[in-house]
């Protein structure tokens, strides 16, 4: 059991690791999306910009591109709602377990 | 209302809000618009068996046994984590992780293939991220190509008797990678380089995708087995529900 404890502090922080330095290693670096990579390496293929024939259907509603704090605020909401369900089934377990293990002992 | 109808009460609101405001976004995905009507209805056409597939799987498993239902939201919600977070990459530039690879081993790549067709989309829709016209490519690339390969390595590992908790790491990470080199194959179909055709532009296009989702395969890994090493002390009967753990195993 203590055995697996230190296994998953030693990975979150591997994990950790690997997502933040980067930042810190290229400074200077935009960090763009690899989405606009992909379309970078399209215009190179064809030798011409590529001209998307359909437009994702919220700029078409909004007419225009979404803001970009609109788009932090969504992948926000996204996040919370995934952690919120993950949390929220971890914490039951959890003390499902606790409520099985004194219920044995008694 | 008794205890087990509180559980699943509660699961299917928890599923109601992963399949009901899901706002996704995968920056790997082919952008909207970029892809022939031809390519598009192709891509959808291969899907089609796979959903109907994955619908009837997800079925089954929730008749097999109603607990896991929550082991499907985990799946669904662990998806929704991981694609929402952008992390930096050794190239200097974003991408994000699937996070299909772990529903594929807990409840069969079939089923995450629901799961993933939700979360795109909605991240079509909202996010303007991958798209509706480009819906069928995506979700052959990472929710049916991505989990049958992080559910073929997984099987085969566990087979060979490699350590469980290697096997989840291997099947999560090498499927994340495999979804990007599905979009790079997709988008080479339909740009074929002048010169060389198809094999020269695939190259072309992984080499801008696999650098940059390298390490983030490898946290996607890391996570996976984070996650079954939770679920395998807390939820050790759900796990016997589904099949992931053997009666008696501990």
């Amino acid at each position: 059991m203590k055995n697996k404890k230190w296994t998953v502090v030693v990975l979150l922080i591997v994990a950790l690791l690997i997502a933040i330095v980067p930042l810190f290693v290229l400074k200077g670096a935009e960090f763009g999306g690899s989405d606009d990579a992909g379309s970078v390496a399209i215009s190179e293929i064809t030798g011409q910009e590529y001209e998307p024939w359909f437009t994702p259907v919220m700029e078409t509603w909004i007419h225009g591109e979404l803001p970009g704090e609109v788009e932090s605020l969504l992948f926000c909401v996204q996040t919370g709602i995934g952690v919120g369900i993950m949390a929220f089934l971890m914490g039951r377990f959890v003390e499902r377990t606790k409520q099985e293990k004194l219920r044995k002992v008694q | 209302m008794n205890f087990r109808q509180k559980i699943i009460f509660t699961s299917s609101i928890a599923i109601a809000f992963i399949f009901g405001i899901t706002p996704v976004t995968n920056a790997m995905h082919i952008m909207e618009g970029y892809l022939s009507p031809m390519y598009c209805i192709l891509w959808g056409a291969i899907c089609m068996p796979f959903l109907v597939w994955g619908y009837f799987s997800i079925k089954k498993t929730v008749a097999k046994d109603r607990k896991s239902i929550t082991l499907i939201a985990m799946s669904g919600a662990f998806i929704f984590v991981v694609s929402s977070l952008k992390i930096p990459s050794v190239t200097g530039s974003c991408s994000h992780m699937t996070g299909t690879g772990l529903g594929a081993i807990l409840i069969g790549a079939s089923s995450v293939s629901i799961l993933g067709l939700i979360v795109l989309i909605f991240q079509a829709v909202l996010l303007a991220h991958g798209g509706l016209t480009t819906l069928g490519a995506n979700t052959f690339s990472m929710a049916i190509a991505g989990p049958l390969v992080s559910f073929g390595i997984y099987k085969l590992c566990i087979k060979l008797k490699v350590n469980k908790y290697v096997s989840v790491f291997l099947a999560a990470s090498i499927g994340d990678l495999f979804t990007y080199c599905v979009t790079s194959l997709q988008l080479a179909l339909a740009y074929p380089s002048e010169m060389g055709g198809i094999q020269v532009s695939a190259a072309k296009f992984l080499a801008v995708f696999a650098p940059t989702q390298l390490p983030l395969a490898i946290i996607e890994g890391i996570l996976s087995v984070l996650v079954i090493i939770g679920l395998e002390t807390y939820a050790q009967s759900e796990l016997r529900g589904i099949g992931f753990l053997k009666v008696g195993e501990k």
